[in-house]
């Protein structure tokens, strides 16, 4: 799949934003005034950066609004009121710590599980696709879920714990990969049924539609960078958890600052990987993704 | 509303014709030509004469090659549009509810002054069958000709889609594939119409008719012209007779 920069930055950003979200909404921590004001900026700031990059990569981003409609079949309009319901009850959560000093407890709960939500239904628009194997798995949800509670585990300051989810993040991560790279070859989609010419012989793609290039393959044949992957997942692991971790263990609260700006790019990295190593199933008519 | 419907009361699709297509892309040039000047936004192209032309188009055309266990091999083309599925998954992710099913038809469709030009509706088609029009921002996809096959200001051999109209071979067929007695169920259920994908659960209205198993030209026993044909020369002489044994030891 083509990663398009507009949807990495906002699924990274988003999944830290609404993590951190999620941990200020359990009241871990749960600060007031100035320090309430900071973690709450933060928090928005990555949270809606992130949904507004999101638009970047619509054909008609001045319709946005009616994506919030179809809640009943598509998850990417659950993904959407998830957010707007979040962001709405977080708002009023944080006024009332920053300038009331008042923790309105059930609120925040409300808050915390819509974050999860959010995070939640932005896994599923992935890993719903059949087309796309290496998506198509519940563990696709573990990572987001995962990835998003430790990144705002590391922010909200809560280090022990951040250390935790890091290291379920990792493995969620490895086990994620593992699984992916069998995903296309051990399903049942393949030249053979995608031509139904299986029954005749073996089946080759001769010619294809036209010399030149397409929406299809720009968008879903996306094949550069492959050769890379091993050392981007290598930098993923190694930015993403193991030098926060490492960072986080002496105690200091100033290294949580490395620790974050190390965790974004290894995130990153993961993201950007998850969108130009995953295969469409579109790929084999014409004749790539062959085993 | 991109909930699909439990049924459609017609179920209009095409069958193709393995067997019979020849590969002269005249369905999508005519798809195109239609398509451009009709329903919905225009079909456009990128660069057009310059030297990377890209463009939108609902119909294309591949070409494989199937090699059989015995015998020579054969090459099949293979034209490929929307297949309208039953259990279309471009309809249920489509978040604005653009992408719909008709009820009294089954053709799937784009409202396209609704559609945000997000892409996932071609993300969750196996087919490659929708494609993001790069000038107009919003989802292009085969409309089965819903602006020909119902137009009464055409004269009746025209009401159905350009594609079928257009084919030179007769190998693309127009009808109703949940009426048993049409004549497209009946080519369908007599060839052995089949589904692309069938893993996908789509449950595609398209059906593909396989190419007919190939006439084997059997060796003949006894070649009456054989004697005829026989070498003259069994053994070299004179010059060539010695290159040869001086090769034989080189």
């Amino acid at each position: 799949m083509h990663p398009a920069p507009s949807v990495i930055v906002f699924t990274t950003l988003s999944g830290l934003g609404f993590g951190l979200l999620f941990w200020l909404g359990v009241g871990l921590p749960a600060p007031t005034g100035w320090a309430g004001f900071g973690f709450f900026i933060m928090a928005f700031a990555l949270s809606v950066g992130g949904l507004l990059a999101s638009t970047f990569h619509l054909g008609r981003p001045e319709r946005a609004w009616r994506a919030l409609t179809q809640w009943q079949s598509s998850w990417l309009s659950r993904e959407g009121i998830c957010a707007v319901a979040c962001l709405l009850v977080m708002g009023l959560y944080a006024v009332g710590l920053v300038l009331f000093g008042v923790r309105l407890t059930v609120l925040g709960y409300i808050g915390a599980m819509l974050a999860l939500g959010t995070v939640f239904t932005t896994s599923m628009i992935y890993a719903q696709l059949k087309t796309v194997p290496r998506w198509n798995t519940p563990l696709t949800s573990a990572l987001f879920l995962s990835l998003s509670l430790a990144g705002g585990g590391l922010l909200s300051g809560n280090q022990e714990l951040a250390v935790f989810l890091l290291l379920v993040a990792a493995a969620v991560q490895i086990a994620w990969w593992m699984l992916g790279d069998t995903a296309f070859s051990n399903g049942r989609t393949n030249l053979a049924t995608a031509t139904g010419l299986g029954e005749t012989g073996r089946v080759r793609a001769f010619e294809p539609p036209h010399t030149g290039t397409n929406y299809l393959l720009k968008e879903f044949v996306h094949e550069v960078g492959r050769k890379h992957a091993l050392k981007l997942r290598g930098i993923a692991i190694a930015a993403g958890f193991v030098l926060p971790v490492v960072l986080l263990l002496p105690g200091s609260l100033w290294l949580i600052v490395p620790a974050v700006l190390f965790h974004l790019g290894g995130v990153a990295a993961s993201r950007w990987l998850f969108f130009a190593e995953a295969e469409h199933v579109v790929g084999l008519y014409y004749g790539k993704r062959e085993a | 509303m991109t909930q699909l419907p439990e049924s459609t009361q017609k179920k209009l699709g095409l069958v193709i014709d393995l067997d019979t297509c020849v590969g002269c892309h005249a369905c999508v040039v005519s798809c195109k030509g239609w398509n451009t000047e009709n329903y919905g936004a225009p079909l456009s192209d990128q660069n057009p004469y310059g030297a990377d032309p890209v463009g939108t188009f609902l119909n294309r055309v591949h070409s494989y090659e199937v090699q059989p266990e015995a015998g020579p091999a054969q090459l099949i083309h293979f034209p490929k549009s929307c297949l309208h599925c039953e259990d279309a998954p471009c309809v249920t992710v489509c978040p604005t509810g653009a992408s719909y099913k008709r009820v009294e038809d089954g053709i799937v469709l784009v409202n396209e002054d609704h559609c945000i030009g997000c892409g996932l509706c071609a993300w969750a088609c196996p087919y490659g069958a929708r494609e993001l029009d790069a000038a107009e921002g919003v989802m292009k996809k085969c409309t089965l000709c819903v602006d020909r096959i119902y137009n009464e200001n055409l004269p009746e051999e025209d009401r159905e889609p350009s594609c079928v109209r257009t084919c030179p071979a007769g190998a693309r067929h127009f009808g109703d594939l949940a009426d048993p007695d049409s004549d497209v169920s009946q080519l369908v259920a007599e060839r052995g119409g089949m589904d692309l994908m069938p893993e996908q659960d789509t449950k595609p209205v398209n059906k593909y008719l396989p190419p007919r198993p190939k006439d084997r030209i059997a060796e003949p026993e006894f070649d009456a012209l054989a004697p005829y044909l026989k070498p003259v020369a069994e053994e070299p002489k004179g010059f060539v007779s010695w290159l040869d044994k001086m090769l034989e030891k080189v």
